[in-house]
């Protein structure tokens, strides 16, 4: 079973979800960081290094003795990375995507393809828990290559995904083909236009998934009513408790520094395991 | 002119709350919400919408069931898993696009034998211009599950650039999106300053890390600030050092203050109630200014 977990704001309490939900697991998993521009869920487990691995795609190299200048590669690619005035083009790494088109239109065969780095990804365990983080390089535009090199380690029966942030791409990559998507939110008016920009987005793919309410409160008018209304399940609220707020300042998982707080998250996994 | 990008690597810190109370606090700024798949600087400053545009970016291929022969060289050629193959009962074999996967790139349209895909051009969202209390507003919404949000960042931010130039305003402040991929790149290169606000987390720490790393990359000065300082001031203090010797300028910390909230809820800025960190919002703004006039003196 792949679960993922997402929210459509920064900052809800996804990685705490997903570190807490792997650690009260009882077999074996892999937990798969795919924010892999701000990878943040070694912080809160010790990890002994298993390997890295550097993930790269292929971009152009030109060669300028054989290019004539024609500019067809740079009138073929559809992200602006070669630009031409009738010379040797120039490349611009960040905007390609590596789909190999260039190479293919050149009459001349000038252009062969490279290896370009984007990131590395590392692997390490602790206990049943198998840590496959991506960490994307400074500079790197495109988040989706190391996000699907990531899912390609993807090996065990049960597999828990930190998404990134947002609805945009990285989102989707992350989200594409898993079981079940949790999605952590909290009672505030930021929070909920997330959380619903983010539901369009798992609707949109097909995906089934629940909410969990962070930081939740008595009188939470905001994303209880909300998830009524539209007939979400609430899978989970986690209370608003300082000590949380103050273990994860620190590092530490929150069924490690408060286990009255373990039976929340094997429930929470239970209740995706018979929604998924 | 200055183009104040307000980013924080990890969300979730109060950046947007900042922008809006530096938007209230600077009076006449044009706006620019730049987090693009998440906007959330409309719910406090309630734009009233003037212009409203399309965003089209990029191309999604389409095969054409009737000329398409099933040779299957579409999906040897595409990169990016987006050509899906179904076997028909009579054992050969149809191909179709997967929208979601596709990336635009064309290969499969250029090098199809039978001509049988097309390429249509993509509507990935829109972008307004609005009138706010706080001045006038550049933003957008990308749409459900579309690409091209680092285009559209820079869209957003090109509009409020013009709309600066036509109104002769000297300052813009983008709210900025989380992370440090292609819309964050798209936000910070060529802005003239990056304000990051932060908290003292150990993650809070480590994405700083990362955001200042991306700003030096990128040689845009860098600005710093820690919310809810006072939850651990070791941390902070931690923050700052770590920060300093990166080359940022620290602007100063805002408390700890769940009244943040009931702000947003009255569709306020945090300077527009008597929440105890407006307090700490003005003096980080006032410094900042204050920056600015050393920098003008110096030239
Ligand atoms: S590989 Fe594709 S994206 Fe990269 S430069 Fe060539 S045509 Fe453009
Ligand atoms: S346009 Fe490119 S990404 Fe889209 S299906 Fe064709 S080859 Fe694949």
């Amino acid at each position: 079973m792949k679960i993922a977990v997402a929210s459509g704001k920064g900052g809800t309490g996804k990685t705490t979800v997903a570190i807490n939900l792997a650690l009260s697991a009882q077999q074996p998993l892999q937990l798969l960081d795919c924010d892999v521009e701000e990878p943040n869920a070694h912080l809160f487990l010790k990890t002994t290094p298993i390997h890295q691995q550097i993930v790269t795609i292929p971009v152009p190299k030109i060669d300028e003795t054989r290019c004539d200048g024609c500019g067809l590669c740079s009138q073929f690619c559809a992200f602006n990375a070669l630009v031409s005035f009738g010379t040797t083009p120039v490349f611009e790494p960040e905007m390609c995507h590596g789909c190999g088109g260039c190479m293919r239109v050149c009459p001349k065969e000038a252009i062969r393809e490279i290896e370009k780095r984007v990131g590395i990804i590392e692997t390490s365990k602790s206990g049943n828990i198998t840590l496959v983080q991506g960490r994307l390089d400074i500079g790197v535009a495109l988040a989706p290559p190391l996000i699907h090199a990531v899912k390609k380690e993807a090996r065990s029966d049960l597999i828990i995904m930190d998404a990134p942030p947002g609805t945009s791409c990285p989102v989707i990559a992350t989200l594409r083909e898993v079981d079940f998507v949790v999605l952590v939110t909290e009672p505030t008016p930021f929070s909920l236009n997330d959380l619903k920009l983010a539901i369009d987005v798992v609707r949109e793919i097909g995906l089934s998934f629940g909410v969990v309410i962070n930081r939740a409160c008595e009188n939470d008018n905001l994303v209880r009513p909300y998830c009524q209304t539209e007939k979400i399940q609430i899978l989970a609220e986690i209370p608003d408790d300082r000590r949380i707020a103050e273990s994860y300042a620190k590092g530490i998982p929150i069924i490690e520094a408060l286990p009255e707080y373990k039976n929340l998250f094997v429930n929470l996994l239970h209740k995706i395991s018979e929604a998924a | 002119m200055k183009e104040i990008v307000i980013i924080s690597g990890k969300g979730g810190t109060g950046k947007t709350s900042l922008v809006a109370s530096f938007a209230i606090l600077a009076k006449n700024a044009i706006l620019a919400d730049c987090d693009v798949d998440a906007a959330d600087l409309h719910l406090i400053l309630t734009p009233t919408i003037k212009e409203t545009h399309e965003f089209w970016s990029g191309y999604e291929a389409f095969i054409r069931q009737g000329i398409c022969e099933g040779c299957g060289t579409c999906m040897d050629l595409c990169r990016f898993n987006a050509i899906k193959e179904t076997k028909t009962p009579k054992g050969n074999y149809t191909y179709h696009v997967d929208p979601i996967s596709c990336e635009g790139c064309g290969v499969c349209v250029r090098f199809c034998p039978k001509s049988a895909i097309e390429f249509n051009e993509q509507l990935c969202g829109k972008w307004m211009i609005s009138e706010t209390r706080a001045g006038m507003m550049v933003h957008a919404k990308l749409g459900i599950a579309a690409e091209n949000s680092g285009k559209l960042v820079a869209t957003v931010r090109q509009e409020a650039l013009r709309l600066a130039k036509e109104t002769k305003c000297e300052m813009i402040l983008i709210d900025g999106p989380p992370g440090i991929g292609c819309p964050v790149i798209a936000a910070v290169t060529g802005a003239s300053e990056v304000v990051i606000i932060t908290e003292p987390t150990l993650s809070g720490a480590h994405d700083l890390k990362r955001v200042l790393d991306l700003t030096k990359h990128f040689s845009i000065p860098a600005f710093v600030c820690v919310n809810k300082w006072d939850i651990c001031p070791d941390m902070t203090e931690q923050i700052e050092k770590q920060a300093t010797s990166s080359g940022a300028t620290i602007l100063g910390r805002i408390c700890y203050d769940n009244t943040v909230t009931q702000a947003q809820k009255e569709v306020k800025a945090v300077v527009e109630t008597n929440a105890p960190s407006a307090n700490d919002i003005r003096e980080i703004w006032n410094k900042l200014l204050h920056h600015h006039q050393i920098e003008k003196e110096k030239h």
